[in-house]
C-alpha cells in the first residue's frame, strides 16, 4: 500500500486544494496538451516555471513528488536513451553500428526527460490535492456535455465513486487471501513464469468471487435505501467554480499563448 | 396493539430449490421489538428481503403499515422500512461517512440545504459526527454499522429491520449497536425486527419468534422461550448463558422455578438463595 500513489490524497488547505476539482482536472489536461506544443528551451523553461509555482502553491513537500516519479524512472530512462541513441542529424560525437550520439539527439533526450517530468508532476499535484471522491465528481461535471449524446454520465460517475471506495477494501482482501494461501503452502513470486501464473489462480479466483458477493450485497443495500436510477437524484456535494479557478485559468491560458509565441515554427 | 406488518400465508422458494416457506403467517405489532431466531437456512434473512420487496413472493400477501407489498407501493414501503444488513463493508455506498448517510436522501431528491441538516443531526444521533470525513477503510465494524444506522435514521422510517446486523461485530460493538437501536426506538417510537443468532440479543426483545425450516416453531415472550433449554437445543439453538447456569445448578440439586432470568434477576436470585441458607 505504501508505494501506491494513485488516489493518495494529502489533506491541506492551500490555494490548489481549495480549487474546484473540475477546473483542476481540465487545467491538468490543458497543461499536458500545451507541453506537446513546446519544442525549444524557452518554451520548456516557461512551463517548468509555471509548474514550480503550482507545486509551491500546493504546499506539498517535494519528497512526495519524487515518490511519484520513482516507479516510472526506468520507463523515463529507457525512452530518453532510445531518443539519444537512435535520433539522427546534427553534429555526431560518437557512433557505433546503428547507435549514434549527436548534439541534436542529446537535446531531444533532454526535452523528452523534461516532458515526462512535467506530465508526472502536474498529475501528481492533482491526485495529491484532490480527494478521489472529488475527482469522481469532477469527471462527472467535465463529462456533462456528453449527456446530449445519451452518454450515461451519472451512472459512470456512480460507478467511478463506488470503484474508488472499494479500492482499499479489495486491497485488504487481497492481502488476506495472499496470506491465507501462503499459509497453505502456495508459493507466490518465485519459480518459472508458468509456475507464477499458476500460483496466481488461487489468489484471483477468491478475489473475483469475493467481488461478486460484494456487488450482490451492495446492490441489495442500495435498493433497500431507495436507489432507483442514477439520474433522478439530488447531490449532497457540490463543487462550485470559484474566483480562484478563474484566476488560475487566466494564468494557464496566458502561459499557453506565450508557449505558442515562443515555439519554433 | 395494531399490526404494522402482516405476513399472510406466504409461499416462497429460490429458483431450483425446495420450498422455503409454505403458508407462513407472522404478525408484527407496532412499537414492539420482535426477535426472529432460528438456525442458518431457516429463512430468516429471506423474510427481511420479502418484507422490503427486494425479492418477489410466489403466493400470499405481505402488508406493511396498510400497504400491500407490490410493484406500485414498493417505494412507499421502502420509505417506511430501514434495514441494517449483516456485512458492514458491503452496505457502505458512499466514499465517506457523510456521503453514505446522504445516499438515501439523494435517492429521494431532498434539496441540498435540508440534506446537510439531516445528515448532521443523524450523525450526531449515533455519535459519529466527528468521523464524517473518514473513509470506510479507516472505520471499525461497529462504527460502520453506526453509520448504516445513521443512514436509516436520516430517512426517519417507522420500522427498523436488523438483519444479523451485529453478527460480524465483537461483543462490545454488538452491545453498543443494540443500546443505540434501543435509544432510537424509544425516541422515535419505532418498530424493530431483529433477525439474529445471538440469543442474548433476542432475550432483550419484547417478543421472540422461533423459525425452523420455514415454519414458526414458537412465538412468545423471551422469558417463556428461553426457560426451556431442551426444546431450544432440539431445534439447534443454544440457550442463553443464564439459563445454562440455572440448569447446571438444578443438576446439583438447587431448585429454581425453571424460568428464564436475565443477568440482573439471576444475580438477585442467587443472592437470595445465599442469604436464605
Amino acid at each position: 500500500m505504501s508505494n501506491f500513489l494513485f488516489g493518495r490524497y494529502l489533506p491541506g488547505n492551500s490555494w490548489v486544494h481549495r480549487m474546484s476539482p473540475q477546473s483542476k482536472l481540465m487545467l491538468c489536461f490543458f497543461f499536458v496538451i500545451v507541453i506537446f506544443f513546446a519544442n525549444n528551451v524557452w518554451t520548456y523553461a516557461t512551463l517548468s516555471l509555471l509548474l514550480i509555482v503550482v507545486v509551491l502553491m500546493s504546499g506539498v513537500s517535494i519528497g512526495y513528488f519524487l515518490k511519484g516519479i520513482r516507479p516510472l524512472i526506468w520507463l523515463i530512462i529507457f525512452t530518453v536513451l532510445l531518443q539519444i541513441l537512435f535520433s539522427s542529424g546534427g553534429h555526431v560525437y560518437w557512433h557505433f553500428g546503428p547507435f549514434s550520439v549527436s548534439d541534436l539527439s542529446l537535446i531531444n533526450g533532454g526535452f523528452i526527460f523534461v516532458r515526462f517530468l512535467l506530465i508526472i508532476m502536474i498529475s501528481t499535484v492533482l491526485t495529491l490535492t484532490t480527494t478521489p471522491l472529488a475527482i469522481a465528481d469532477g469527471v462527472q461535471t467535465v463529462l456533462k456535455p456528453l449527456k446530449k449524446f445519451h452518454f450515461p454520465v451519472d451512472t459512470l460517475a456512480l460507478m467511478l465513486s463506488i470503484a474508488l471506495r472499494f479500492v482499499p477494501t479489495l486491497m485488504d482482501e487481497m492481502e488476506t487471501i495472499l496470506n491465507a494461501q501462503r499459509s497453505r503452502g502456495v508459493d507466490f513470486g518465485s519459480g518459472s513464469l508458468r509456475h507464477r501464473i499458476q500460483a496466481a489462480v488461487p489468489l484471483l479466483v477468491p478475489l473475483f468471487t469475493g467481488a461478486i458477493n460484494h456487488a450482490e450485497n451492495l446492490s441489495t443495500a442500495m435498493e433497500a435505501r431507495g436507489f432507483t436510477d442514477s439520474e433522478h437524484r439530488s447531490k449532497y456535494r457540490v463543487y462550485r467554480w470559484q474566483t480562484k479557478d478563474t484566476i488560475s485559468w487566466g494564468v494557464f491560458l496566458l502561459v499557453g499563448i506565450l508557449v505558442l509565441f515562443l515555439r519554433n515554427n | 396493539m395494531k399490526d404494522i406488518i402482516q405476513i399472510k400465508n406466504i409461499t416462497f422458494n429460490y429458483p431450483d430449490q425446495p420450498l422455503l416457506f409454505d403458508q407462513l403467517s407472522i404478525d408484527v405489532h407496532e412499537g414492539e421489538w420482535t426477535a426472529l431466531i432460528g438456525q442458518n437456512g431457516s429463512g430468516k434473512s429471506t423474510l427481511a428481503r420479502l418484507i422490503d420487496g427486494l425479492i418477489v413472493l410466489k403466493s400470499g400477501q405481505i402488508v406493511v403499515d396498510g400497504l400491500i407489498v407490490n410493484d406500485d407501493n414498493i417505494f412507499d414501503i421502502r420509505n417506511k422500512i430501514g434495514i441494517v444488513f449483516q456485512n458492514p463493508e458491503d452496505q457502505f455506498v458512499g466514499a465517506t461517512v457523510e456521503d453514505d448517510v446522504a445516499f438515501g436522501l439523494e435517492n429521494r431528491q431532498m434539496p441540498r440545504e435540508e440534506m446537510h441538516k439531516v445528515v448532521e443531526s443523524s450523525l450526531k444521533e449515533v455519535g459519529m459526527w466527528e468521523f464524517r470525513d473518514r473513509i470506510p477503510a479507516n472505520l471499525s465494524g461497529g462504527q460502520k454499522q453506526r453509520v448504516a444506522i445513521a443512514g436509516i435514521v436520516a430517512l426517519s422510517p417507522k420500522i427498523i429491520i436488523l438483519d444479523e446486523a451485529t453478527s460480524m461485530l465483537d461483543p462490545r460493538g454488538r452491545q453498543e449497536i443494540l443500546d443505540l437501536v434501543t435509544k432510537i426506538k424509544q425516541e422515535n417510537n419505532l418498530t424493530v425486527i431483529s433477525i439474529t443468532h445471538d440469543i442474548d440479543e433476542a432475550a432483550t426483545a419484547d417478543r421472540v419468534i422461533v423459525v425452523n425450516k420455514g415454519t414458526i416453531v414458537e412465538e412468545d415472550k423471551p422469558d417463556n422461550i428461553f426457560g426451556d433449554i431442551r426444546k431450544l437445543e432440539s431445534i439447534g439453538l443454544s440457550a442463553p448463558f443464564t439459563s445454562q447456569l440455572i440448569m447446571a445448578l438444578e443438576k446439583r440439586g438447587i431448585d429454581s422455578s425453571s424460568q428464564y432470568l436475565n443477568d440482573k434477576r439471576l444475580i438477585a436470585w442467587i443472592k437470595q438463595l445465599v442469604s436464605n441458607k
